[in-house]
């Protein structure tokens, strides 16, 4: 019986050591003050030129290592709120952002570093024949958008109220990777994205701008959190986005220039 | 240590210490249910849960799920009296092949839909011959769900069918049965509360799925978006929706476990019966007997 229980204590010891250990392995890795981690959470649509910033920032800053973590904005914001540990947080719209700001975990106003503008998607060939917004809202068109609730549905919603288009899609996907991916596979005539998405898909999609998505903009905001240990190294990396070196890298993959 | 009426007490070969680590694993399950119940907005819960999309998303679900059981009994008993009672080459490749999707994360499962049943796909032109729209439609869901779901059935059945053994068919045909009315009236009885629980745990399994639906078949409400889709869509904007549509999902699951592994009668649980050794059972024998007469 006693032997029984030592192994019981033992076996437990072992499972909260293990936990214990899973929990605080992050903090120790900030501990050492030679080398320092900043952790940037970015939306997914920021994943190649924030990793090509990222390397920019470690050349330029030696002994910061920079680990990124791309999620859709919603995500990380609630990833943020249950206590991820995180130094920059950069969001694809606004609305999530003043989110992060009203629970009090950005330190500082946010900066808006880029901004990103919808753009039609279509199969290579165009096989529906599309060439306008309106075209869009023809019958028989199988059209994949985001839906309402996430930053891309929104902005495709706001620039259909402007000009009077009323969409029926086919699916509303909760992100616009899920609509580029409906799009690249050929299943959707059309889908609506950012003008960053068409870039990043390559010769697998064909991107048509359209004028009507002028009324849509969406801004991308960027901020140091308040939980963060190495805000010093935080601020530069903003100071990195906003300025030129930031700004051609965010320009080459699609993105207008953020508000000043 | 075990008190005066020790000796009348059925020895059950349990070492005290693995209950300890047993109620660590019912943790492990429980306590995230807890957590999540914890979180349910009480106040609002009645409006979160009748609202036109949530209820949209629920219909949908169990007409879906109920499609896809269906669809996996008439095609899984078949599969299943094969794998159990079949002897050819490569019937154990087969096997592997077709428990696959248990094993296989759903979004690989709707990828593969995808390049099967997609405008693209496979047998993509042959469908639009016939002019079939599966993209985007609820048959899209529905075959993603059964994807994943068959081979629960197949599983189950053919478990109960291996374990009963093929004494009573045997029999059956020594007393001038044809294989048909073997399968009718032996096979299928006898192996009938394997088929009820696979069939449960396969309509479990629809309702859950997800990540091949999201994939293959797209969201739109009343259409293809499910309950777990829309609480994946709720979690983006309204928490508190998303917490209570999880709590009617985990409701549902817990009514549809229930109803498998119900005790009829004292007996041990339905879904054990079937993958018991029929032999001792005079019930079962019964009622081969019965079929027979």
């Amino acid at each position: 019986m006693t032997g029984s229980r030592k192994l019981t204590a033992l076996l437990l010891a072992v499972l909260m050591t293990a936990m214990l250990a899973a929990c605080t392995g992050k903090g120790d890795a900030d501990a050492g003050s030679g080398s320092s981690t900043l952790t940037v959470f970015a939306a997914a649509s920021l994943k190649s030129s924030f990793t090509e910033l990222a390397e920019r920032f470690e050349a330029e800053n030696p002994g910061t290592t920079v680990t990124l973590s791309f999620a859709g904005s919603a995500d990380l914001a609630t990833q943020l709120s249950q206590g991820a540990p995180a130094d920059v947080f950069a969001s694809a719209d606004s609305g999530t952002m003043a989110k992060v700001q009203e629970a009090g975990l950005a330190d500082g106003g946010p900066r808006n570093f880029a901004t990103n503008t919808l753009a039609i998607a279509v199969p290579p060939g165009n096989p529906a024949g599309i060439r306008s917004f309106a075209d869009l809202a023809k019958a028989g068109i199988k059209l994949v958008a985001c839906a309402p609730q996430v930053p891309c549905g929104a902005a495709a919603a706001r620039v259909a109220d402007s000009t009077g288009t009323v969409l029926s899609p086919v699916s509303e996907e909760n992100s616009v990777t899920d609509v580029l991916g409906k799009v690249i596979s050929g299943e959707a005539d059309a889908g609506l994205v950012y003008v960053t998405d068409v870039r990043s898909a390559g010769a697998r999609v064909k991107g048509i701008p359209f004028p009507e998505a002028a009324a849509a903009v969406n801004p991308y905001p960027a901020a140091v959190l308040a939980g963060s240990r190495n805000k010093t190294a935080a601020g530069r990396f903003l100071d990195l986005l906003a300025g030129p070196e930031g700004q051609e890298v965010l320009a080459a993959a699609g993105f207008g220039p953020g508000p000043a | 240590m075990t008190g005066g009426h020790a000796g009348r007490q059925a020895y059950t070969g349990v070492p005290r210490w693995l209950y300890g680590l047993a109620v660590l694993a019912a943790l492990v399950v429980v306590l995230p249910l807890v957590a999540m119940v914890a979180r349910v907005n009480w106040a609002n819960f009645i409006p979160l849960v009748t609202s036109a999309p949530a209820l949209a998303a629920l219909g949908l679900s169990l007409r879906t799920a109920a499609a896809s059981t269906a669809l996996c009994i008439v095609l899984g008993v078949p599969l299943a009296v094969v794998l159990a009672r079949g002897r050819f080459p490569l019937l154990g490749l087969l096997r592997s092949l077709v428990l696959l999707p248990l094993v296989l994360p759903p979004v690989v499962g709707g990828i593969a839909l995808l390049y099967t049943f997609g405008r693209q796909g496979l047998l993509g032109g042959a469908i639009e011959v016939l002019g079939l729209q599966i993209a985007f439609s609820t048959t899209a869901v529905v075959l993603a769900q059964t994807f994943v779901a068959l081979p629960f059935l197949v599983v189950s059945l053919e478990g109960a069918l291996r374990t009963g053994g093929q004494r009573y068919e045997a029999v059956a045909a020594t007393l001038g049965a044809t294989p048909g009315t073997v399968f009718r009236r032996v096979t299928l009885p006898l192996a009938l509360p394997g088929l009820a629980s696979g069939a449960v745990l396969s309509f479990a399994r629809s309702l859950g799925e997800f990540g091949a639906t999201l994939t293959f078949a797209g969201s739109l409400q009343g259409v293809t978006r499910t309950l777990p889709l829309e609480i994946y869509l709720q979690r983006e904007t309204d928490p508190d929706a998303a917490v209570a549509l999880s709590l009617v999902l985990v409701a549902v699951a817990v009514a549809v476990v229930a109803l498998a592994y119900r005790r009829p009668g004292g007996r041990g649980p339905d879904g054990k019966a079937g993958k018991q050794a029929s032999g001792e059972r005079p019930t079962t024998a019964a009622g081969a007997g019965g079929a027979l007469a």
